[in-house]
Order: structure tokens, then sequence, then C-alpha cells
């Protein structure tokens, strides 16, 4: 883990090694304070020297400054390191994420990809501050008082010894309880939140049923057991202060006591003794400083190893490394192809699958949820890689080709599309971000959104937001298709990207196809009948198995599935179209 | 000392009041415990400083003196110590015992203000939900409940001990020797002033920090959420340029924040070093001239003093800040308690009947027979009224927002046992109609009958429960699905449970999962398929049994075999009571007793299918899609 976070740390490497250095430095001079300060009373004072109070108290001042400027440099340095390196994590994860395959995404969903490079490397980046700077401080702090106390009375110094083992242990043990305590706490603190969540976005059905007071009673209850567990875990840190001042207090009396008898015996300077006392405080703050640093670092431990398994996450797809460039045609075969998401289901999500499409040929995917439509055309321009078998395109294994250049030639317009926020043109040059206005206008004619997208004030120069809310549902299918449209591909592939849109308006979209667009071979998925039913061929998928491939009068004369469809949709079960609504 | 970086200062338009109103909401409850909190602060403060002060004692009347007797009597020194010993015990005590009371203080303020919020929100109405974004809502139980529990608990408190230690602290310093405590005060007022001048500077740079940290996030959530759509069009390359410009972006201005606020920490210490040494000089020569009386010892006091002086000092204005910033949180919380709750002037009851020769008579058993109870006001005298799922709209409108008025002139009526059908291009007003019959909103003009009952009159907790809602967009619980079906009804045993998960034709897929009728549900049902919540939910709307039913069918695509079952349940689920149907489905809207075609707030057409068939207006248009030459 250390190895991988240390490799994101690159040109921050010296900031990163000179912040403890100054922090060092920063420290000694400070200790040096009280020690000059003992020499003052005892050479000074009590010898009655104005001279050597003024030459020891500008030294004294010199260590402040000294201390100063490399304090203010370990902080300078600090900063840099510790913001340079959350900036090198958060490109890292992000440029690795940009490798990761369809399978990738998947596994780490898109939420908890957010939340690593936001709030974790948030955690990491403050911590590794902490670290930088207190991390060498308070331990090097205490080091430094501890052997100036030593070196001016070994035998007051062994009270500090035995006081910072007394409270190091407590303190070890309160940290470790309390963190237990606490993090139990949390988990309970966020199941709360999340029920709350829930009630929020489902108020609807909780005032339907009238059920407020028993939501009210849950909460309540959930509420009195957080406050249980956090009193619980605060009751263990409460004891923080209190021993402490318990300890300080201790090694201030023993002091004055022993301390009176060597001053009188003449072993040791008043001035010595009050240095002493203040490098007590010293000690034992530092130690106090030591296990916050404790508890904030093992609290990062959680983010630093999300962050790990995004930069460690090796891609499932590889480019070939001797790739072909040309797809010389869009005709598709696939040939004996079964493929699973995940190595360990019995079931596979694609079983066996033969087929074979020409190029420029229109193709119609039916089936019910779960009958692997979507997975089916994954694998074409591989988003997916087939676990046995092979996919054709062009005649040629899809494993052979460049990636980018297959992934131009086949345009998948997918179900959960997105459009980003940016003008409609912005939004269609990611289809070809040298596509002039004219170009986009006439994919978007094809795609039937030129109509509405004229009625907006600003036509094409329109600012779409953030996930495309501000445009209907079919609105945005059609600004998607359009999209696709403008990379000019060999094969277009369809998911269920017209669900939204109404019958009349989806069947424009297919003429328009047939007609202006012959040569590219055209996949659509559709749950309607109507917008499959005058395919070439028309592809039924059941369970991961190919059911029936043949035209539409094949399929009713000999597919159970197809047949079955046809009548429910178009005898009573089917939409009652809500004719007009995407385009009002 | 790690320090929290200095936040802009969030504006606020009434600091006092608002931190008065708080106030008094802890101090209602714990203002006892918070007033011992403040004893035991000042016993704590006062034990520490009059230690200090021993010091003084120690050096000028014990050890002075006793280096001057050749054999030196320690048992004086014995006693001072043992009495220091116990003032030193008591402020340990209250160190404790102030700790452990806040502790119950903080966690107890924060339980109630928690549990008060939720219980507010719940009587708040539909309108404040369909207005607030849920993450605003939520963001008042997390960061702002968060900020509060830290400024009742550290804050306040802290800033209580800073300043009794700033006092004492300065009192005896002053006891102690006047020239030297100006000194140390205008130290500190040079402090200040820097502080203040890098906090400005830093200040500046964390409002630039923000703004780049947001950009930065919003960037990552939107292309992350699009990630598939990147890949598809290949576009990592220019995802990864766009990035790396805000990415930079955030690297400066976070850098410079940073830095401006870790200045402080050593600026602060080395001032106060400077003020340590000066006084160390100055008190240095004033004891060895003797002047003023001014003894070693009184100046080893007054330099231990010096340290504790500077510390408590900067920290006033950091806990000073984070109270503002706590105050912002406390804001939204207070907003949303005094948001008006949901009214309800309903008088009118629901309860069990039975009949005796005819006649309804209530009674406290579940008879399946249900009456409303009428209480006149005028004369307290009692009507009975038997619940059948009459329903009638006369003349209404209504808007969301009183200057809109999105639906006009609405009449409609439902005898028992009809299905009503509403059609309707989006934005029809369809949905909106729902909303009115069991009052999430409330209609500007017009009247709803329920029964005869002008529903303004029916207790609203009634009203819901005579009417059962399946929504389009289930909403299930974190909770096993026999929990999540039992919300429709809290007492039914489980038998009751399976007859109803049978009718909506969820028995069978509920048995097949892992744990049956236990498995737990969790993040709205996700690990089920949108046709499975959609049978739960019909499921739950089935145990209510209510008489009259509103569903909003389901568009998205689900498919036709799933589709099926779903409607089968709804068809089973609607037999035999008064429903309104926001239909999408040819067989549903053809199946109804009356349909009502809705078009911008309008009732347009209505009557049976075979009726608006033959009307060829609206209805027959949609009906036979060929929307595409009349739109």
């Amino acid at each position: 883990m250390l190895k991988t976070l240390g490799a994101q740390i690159k040109e921050f490497k010296k900031a990163s090694i000179a912040t403890p250095i100054f922090m060092l430095l920063e420290v000694f001079m400070e200790t040096l304070i009280p020690y000059l300060m003992a020499s003052i009373i005892n050479n000074g004072v009590e010898k009655g020297d104005t001279h050597h109070i003024f030459v020891t108290g500008a030294w004294m001042i010199l260590a402040a400054l000294i201390s100063l400027i490399a304090g203010c440099l370990g902080a300078k340095y600090g900063a840099k390191a510790a913001m340079g390196f959350g900036r090198n994590l958060r490109k890292g994860m992000f440029e690795k994420i940009q490798t990761y395959s369809f399978a990738n995404i998947d596994k780490f969903s898109t939420p908890s990809l957010v939340t690593r490079l936001t709030t974790d490397v948030t955690n990491i980046q403050n911590a590794y501050m902490m670290i930088l700077r207190m991390c060498m401080r308070a331990p090097s702090s205490l080091i430094c008082a501890m052997a100036m106390s030593f070196y001016i009375s070994p035998q007051l110094a062994s009270i500090y010894l035995i006081a910072v083992i007394f409270l190091g242990t407590c303190l070890a043990f309160i940290v470790t309880k309390a963190m237990k305590h606490f993090q139990a706490a949390f988990v309970k603190y966020d199941d709360l939140n999340e029920s709350v969540q829930e009630n929020v976005s489902a108020i609807r059905v909780v005032k339907a049923y009238v059920r407020e007071d028993h939501e009210k009673g849950r909460f309540r209850k959930a509420s009195q057991n957080i406050y249980n567990m956090l009193c619980k875990a605060e009751n263990v840190v409460v004891w923080n202060s209190p021993l402490m001042q318990f300890t300080v207090y201790g090694c201030i009396l023993l002091i004055s006591w022993i301390g009176a008898h060597l001053v009188v015996g003449s072993s040791l300077g008043t001035g010595d003794l009050m240095s002493l006392l203040t490098y007590c405080m010293n000690i034992l703050m530092n130690l106090m400083m030591l296990s916050m640093v404790f508890v904030m670092i093992s609290m990062s431990v959680a983010s630093a190893r999300r962050i790990c398994e995004v930069l460690n996450e090796e891609s499932t797809l590889k480019n070939p490394e001797t790739p072909d460039f040309d797809i010389p045609d869009g005709s598709i075969r696939f040939e004996n192809v079964t493929f699973r998401y995940s190595q360990t289901s019995e079931q596979p999500v694609l079983d066996k699958i033969n087929l074979s499409i020409k190029s420029g040929e229109t193709i119609g995917i039916i089936g019910g949820t779960g009958s692997s439509k979507s997975s089916l055309v994954n694998l074409i321009s591989r988003l997916y890689d087939a676990d046995e078998g092979a996919v054709y395109v062009g005649g040629k294994d899809v494993r052979t080709y460049d990636m980018d250049t297959l992934r131009s030639q086949v345009a998948v317009v997918l179900q959960n599309n997105v459009l980003f926020s940016g003008s409609i043109l912005d939004n269609l040059r990611w289809g070809n971000k040298d596509a002039t206005e004219e170009e986009c206008m006439e994919a978007c004619r094809l795609a039937c959104a030129d109509d509405f997208i004229q009625t907006f004030p600003q036509k094409y120069h329109t600012h779409i937001e953030q996930g495309g809310t501000n445009v209907s549902g079919g609105q945005k299918q059609r600004l998607c298709i359009a999209r696709a449209l403008l990379k000019n591909p060999k094969v277009l592939i369809l998911d269920d990207s017209t669900s939204a849109v109404d019958t009349a308006t989806d069947a424009k979209i297919r003429k328009a196809f047939r007609e202006s667009i012959p040569g590219i071979t055209k996949l659509i998925i559709a749950q309607r009948i109507s917008s499959v039913m005058d395919a070439d061929h028309i592809i039924v998928m059941n369970n991961g198995k190919l059911d029936g491939f043949g035209t539409h009068e094949e399929l009713m004369r000999s597919n159970e599935i197809y047949r079955d469809v046809y009548t429910s949709q178009t005898q009573g079960g089917g939409d009652f179209d809500e004719g007009g609504a995407a385009n009002a | 000392m790690p320090r929290p970086a200095p936040r802009p200062r969030p504006q606020i338009k009434n600091p006092g009041k608002l931190f008065a109103r708080l106030m008094q909401f802890v101090l209602k409850r714990y203002g006892l415990a918070y007033l011992i909190v403040f004893a035991c602060i000042i016993i704590s403060v006062i034990a520490n400083t009059q230690g200090t002060m021993f010091l003084q004692t120690l050096i000028d009347d014990y050890i002075k003196p006793m280096t001057q007797t050749p054999n030196p009597d320690y048992t004086p020194l014995l006693q001072a110590i043992a009495k220091v010993a116990v003032f030193y015990g008591v402020g340990v005590l209250a160190t404790f015992a102030y700790n452990k009371i806040l502790i119950y203080i903080s966690q107890g303020t924060i339980m109630e203000m928690r549990n008060s919020l939720f219980e507010h929100m719940q009587d708040l109405p539909i309108r404040y939900f369909d207005t607030h974004a849920h993450g605003d809502i939520m963001s008042v139980y997390t960061n702002d409940i968060d900020t509060l529990r830290q400024m009742i608990s550290q804050s306040i408190p802290q800033l209580i001990n800073s300043a009794i230690t700033v006092v004492s602290v300065f009192i005896f310093m002053l006891i102690l020797n006047v020239p030297l405590t100006i000194l140390t005060l205008v130290m500190v007022g040079i402090t200040t002033f820097v502080t203040k001048t890098f906090a400005g500077h830093s200040s500046r740079y964390f409002v630039a920090q923000q703004k780049d940290i947001g950009k930065v996030n919003g960037f990552i959530e939107e292309m992350l959420n699009g990630q598939k759509v990147v890949k598809v069009f290949t576009h990592e390359e220019e995802n990864m340029k766009n990035f790396n410009e805000l990415n930079d972006q955030l690297f400066d201005s976070a850098y410079n924040a940073n830095q401006y606020a870790n200045y402080l920490g050593p600026i602060n210490a080395q001032i106060g070093n400077v003020s340590y040494v000066l006084c160390a000089m100055v008190g240095g020569i004033l004891a060895t001239a003797g002047m003023g009386g001014f003894t070693l010892g009184k100046l080893a006091s007054f330099l231990t003093f010096n340290k504790s002086f500077n510390m408590p000092i900067s920290q006033i204005s950091q806990q000073i800040n984070s109270i503002i910033m706590a105050l912002a949180g406390c804001e939204r919380i207070f907003a949303l308690l005094d948001e008006e709750p949901e009214t309800d002037n309903g008088y009118v009851t629901l309860v069990n009947a039975q009949k005796e020769n005819g006649v309804l008579v209530e009674t406290s058993e579940h008879t399946g027979l249900w009456a409303w109870k009428h209480t006149h006001q005028a004369d307290g005298s009692v009507d009975y009224i038997e619940l059948t799922g009459d329903v009638v709209f006369n003349d209404v409108d209504f808007g969301y927002n009183p200057d809109k008025i999105v639906l006009h002139n609405v009449d409609l009526y439902a005898t028992p046992g009809q299905k009503i059908a509403f059609v309707g291009s989006t934005g029809a007003g369809k949905t909106t109609i729902t909303n009115l019959i069991n009052r999430f909103y409330d209609i500007q003009d017009g009247k709803i009958r329920y029964d005869g009952i002008n529903i303004n009159k029916i207790k609203k907790a009634d009203l819901r429960r005579s009417l059962g809602i399946v929504l389009q967009d289930t909403h299930l619980f974190t909770a096993s699905v026999m929990d999540n079906i039992r919300y429709g009804k809290l007492d039914a045993t489980d038998e009751e449970v399976y007859a109803a998960a049978r009718l909506a034709n969820a028995d069978t897929f509920i048995r097949q999962l892992p744990d049956g009728y236990n498995t737990i549900l969790t993040g709205d049902g996700a690990n089920l398929s949108q046709g499975q919540r959609q049978l739960i939910a019909i499921a739950r709307a089935a145990i209510a049994d209510p008489p009259v039913l509103i569903l909003d069918e389901a568009t998205s695509s689900i498919d036709t075999r799933t589709e099926r079952i779903v409607q089968d349940g709804m068809d089973k689920l609607m037999a035999g009571r008064t429903t309104f149907v926001i239909a999408h489905r040819l067989s549903t809207v053809r199946n109804s007793d009356c349909i009502i075609v809705l078009e911008q707030g309008r009732v347009i057409e209505r009557g049976n299918h075979e009726q608006l068939i033959a009307q060829k207006g609206k209805y027959y248009q949609l009906y036979t899609g060929n929307t595409a030459e009349t739109a």
C-alpha cells in the first residue's frame, strides 16, 4: 500500500523530504530557548551580571528567529508536498479510470469511485500534511526536551521518563478502546442517516399510509441507540484531560520537592529548575499530540486502502500488440460465443451464440429483461471480451483491432445514456470533434432531433445541464443517437434508445435510417415490437440463448416467444402511447 | 499545535439572536448542568494558576532562605507542597467532572435536536419535500448537526475556558509586575495584528480553493457517471486534459490557502517566544536590581504565565470563528424547525362499524365495514356514514403555486367500485389530480367530496387510511420483504402478509429469494427488478385493504411477461374498489368504466372506450397513435 501511494509523490519528493528537516530545525531551536533561559537566571540574575543577560537574550531571540524561518519553510513545503500529493493522487486515479474497461467500472460502481476521488483523497492529503509536519515535530520535540532535561539533571529527568511511560500507556489504551467504540457508533450513525434519506425520498409512501408516528418511533429508538453508543465512546475519551493534568501536576510537585533539595544542596541552579518545569509541559503536550496524530492516521488508513484499490486495478481489456487499424466493412459474425460477467457464475450470460449479419443490414433484437440483449451487442465494440468463441467485425476478430479504431467504427448508443454539461453542439461533437455545424444539423435531422432543437431560443447553442436534466427523456435519446451518427460509423447499435420517443417519431427515425444511411449495419434493441418489425432480420433472445433469427413473417410462424410478444402488445397489453408527450 | 485552517466566515443575518435561541434550547434542558460545567471550569483554571503562583513561593520563600541556612528544615516546604497538591487534586476532579457532564449535555442536545428535526419533518406537507432538494435536507442531518455538536461540546466550553484563563492570568500578571504585563500585552497586540494579516490572505485563498474543489468534484462526478459513454466515444484523452487543467488549478489555490494557514503556527509560536525572551531579559534586570521588590521567584512565575497567556488568546479567535460556522448550520436547522407543519382541521373520523337492524353502529372490533363518524360542530350530534368510496370533484381549480393554476374547473364523479382512468400527455395534470384526493395538496377552489363529505372536514390521517396508493416509482424500505409488505398494516399476521403477496402475484418470486420473506431489501430494493419492486408495492397496498385506490401505472420498460404478471396483480387489487388510475396500458384504459382525457389541466373528453372512439377526438388520436399528423 505504501509503495503504491509513495509512487504518486513524484515531483513533490523534495518538498516531502525538506518539510520534516525544517520541522526538526524549528523544534531544536525552540528547545534551546528554555535552556538558555536557565543560563540567564543562573549566571545573570543570581550573579548580577546584566551583560550576560543581554548576550544570552540576544542568542535566544536569534534562536526564535531561526525557528521562525525554519517553521515557515516547513509550513510552505508541507503545504506544497501535501497538496501536490493530493493532486497527483487525483490525477493518477482519474488517469487509471480512463483505462478501465466496462468490467472494471462495474466492479467499483460509480458512486464509490466518486467518493474515492473526492473524500478519500482529501483525507489522505490532510493526513499526509499531518505526517510530514506533526509526525516529525511531536516526537522530535519530545525527544529534544527529554534530552535537554537529562543534560540538565538526569535525576529529575527520570521523573519525566516515568511520566511519559505512564501517560503514553494510558493514552494508547484510551485511544484504541475509544476508536473501537467510535467506529461502531459511526456505522450506526451512517445507517441512521441512510434511513432518514430513505424516509425523505419515500415521504409520499409514509404519508399515504399514515405512518408518520411509526417512523418517529423507529427514529427515536435508533437515535437513542446512537446516543448510548457515542456516550460510551466519549466516556473513554473523557479520561484524557484529567489524566494529562494529573501527570503534569504530579511532575511539578515532584520536581518542586526533589528540585528544592538539589538547589539547596547546590547541585542545581534555580534557573535549571525553572527550565525543567517548562520542559515538563513541552514533553507531555507533545505526547498528547502524538496520540492525536495516531488517531488521524489510523482513520485515514481506510481511505488509503480504497485509493490503492483503484490505482492497482488493471484493465481487463488490453490492446493487441500489433493492432489492426483497418475495418473493411460492417459485417458481424458470432462464432460459438459464450460470456459471463463473473468467472464464478455458473449460468453464462451468453450461451454458445452463432450469428451472421451482413454489412448494411438492419437487425432488430427483442427479448425479456435479463435475456442478455445488451450483453450481446456489448461484445461487438469490445466493451467486454467473450470467454469462449469469437466475435468478428468486417471478417476479423475484434480482439485484433486497435480498440479506439473499433469503437469509433462501431457506434453504440447505450441504454443508460448521458449528456454532459455544455452546449448541444459540444455534446454532438463528442462524436466527431471536427464536425461542422452543418454536419451536426444533418445528424440531428436524421435522428429527428432538429425539430425540437429549432424550438429552443438558442437552438444548437442551448446549454445542456449536467446529466441532461433540462431536456425530456425522448429528446435526450434523440440527441444521443445524433451524437453517435456523427462518428460516421460502419456499425450503429441502438440499445433501447427510443423507449421514451413516441411511436410515430420512432418510425420516422427508422425510415430516415433506411433512406439516408443504408450502408451502415444497424442493430436495434427494443421492447416495442413496432420498433423491430420491419427490420431485415430479428434476433429473439431468451435467457442468454439465441431463440430465433429471421424476418417478421418467419418468426411469426416459427417462434413462440416472438408471437407471444406480438400478440400481447398489439392486443391490449401494450403501451397506451403518450403520443406527442416526448416532443411536446 | 495543529490548528484548523481559517475558513471564510459565512454571512449570517442575526448571529446574536440565533445564538440566544440555540442556548435557550440547550439551557432549557441542561441549564443546571451547564452551570455546574461553568463552575468546574473556573475551579480547574484557578487550580492551575495557583500552581503557577506557587513557583514564586517555592523559590522566594523556601529555596532562597533554605540555601542560606546550614541545616534546612524541609517540613514547612512539604506542608506547602501538600497544600498545592490538594488544590491540584480539586482541579483534576473539576476537569474530569465538567468533561463528563459535557458528554451528556452535547450528546443529549444533539439527540433531541435530531429527534425534533425528524419529528417535525414528518409533519411537514408534501409541498416541502417537493420544493426542497433532498440533498439539502440530508445535509442538515449530517453536516449541520455535526458542527452543532462540535460547538456545544468543544467550542463553547473552550471559549469559556480560554476567557477565564486569560482573565485570571492577566490579574496574576498584574499582581506580579505591571511593566512586564504591559510588555506582554504589546507582544500579544503584535501577534494579533500579524495573524490577522495572514489569516486574511489565507481565507481569500480558501474561498478560491472551495470554488476549485467544487469544480473538480463536479467534473469527477459528471465524467465518472458518464464513464461508459466516455469509453464508447474514446474520449479518454480529452477528458484527461480537461481534468488536469482543473486539478492543477485546485493545486494552486489549495497550496496557497494551506501555506498561509500553516504560517500561523510558527508565527504565533515564535512571537510568543520573543515575548518570553524579552520578559526574561527585562525581568532578569529588574530582579538583579531588585527594583520594586521584584524577585527571582516572581520572575519564574511570571514567565510561566507569559507562556500560558499567549495560547488562549489565539484560541479565542479560532473558537469564535468555529462558533460562527456552526451558527450557519444552526440557521438551517432552525429554518427546518420553523417550517409550517401540515395543518389539519378535519374532525370527521374513520371508525369500525357494524350494522344492527340496518343501522350503523360504531364498534371497536375490525369488522371490515367502515363508517365516517361525523360529529356536527353545531350541536355535537353524531352521524355515521358508511364508507363506500364515492368521490366527486366539483369545479376544482388547483395550482402548486397559487398564481399558476394547473387544473381548471375539473368535474369528476366516481361511484363506488368504478374504475376511472386518466389519460393525456405528460404535464396534462394526471398526477396532480391524484395528489388532491388524499390532500397531499389542498385545492384553491371548488369542492372534493368523499361519500358526500367535504374532504376538508375529514381528518387527514383517516382520509389517507381509506385510500390505497401505488406510485409509479416504488419506494421500499431497508427491511425484510415481510416488513415492507406489513407497512400497509402494521399488525398484520404472517398469514395475512402471504395472502396479500399471493394476491399481488408476488408470492412466487419472494419464495425464490435467498431468505424468502425474510430477505432484507436495501437501497430502495436495489436487489430486485423493477417489476418485482412493483409487485411488493402492490402487495403492500393490498394488505391495507383500502376501499379506494389510486394507481399510477409504470411506464418504464419492463418486459412483456413481467408486465403481464404485474398487470394481473393490479387487476386483482382493483377488483371491487373505486379506482383512479393514471393509465399507460391499452388494456387498463379499455377496461375502465370511465376515461377522463386531460389536456393542459382541463378535462377535454370523458366517457367509456367505445364512446370516446366514436367521438374521434383527442382520445381517438392517442389510441390510434396518429399524433404525427396532428401535432
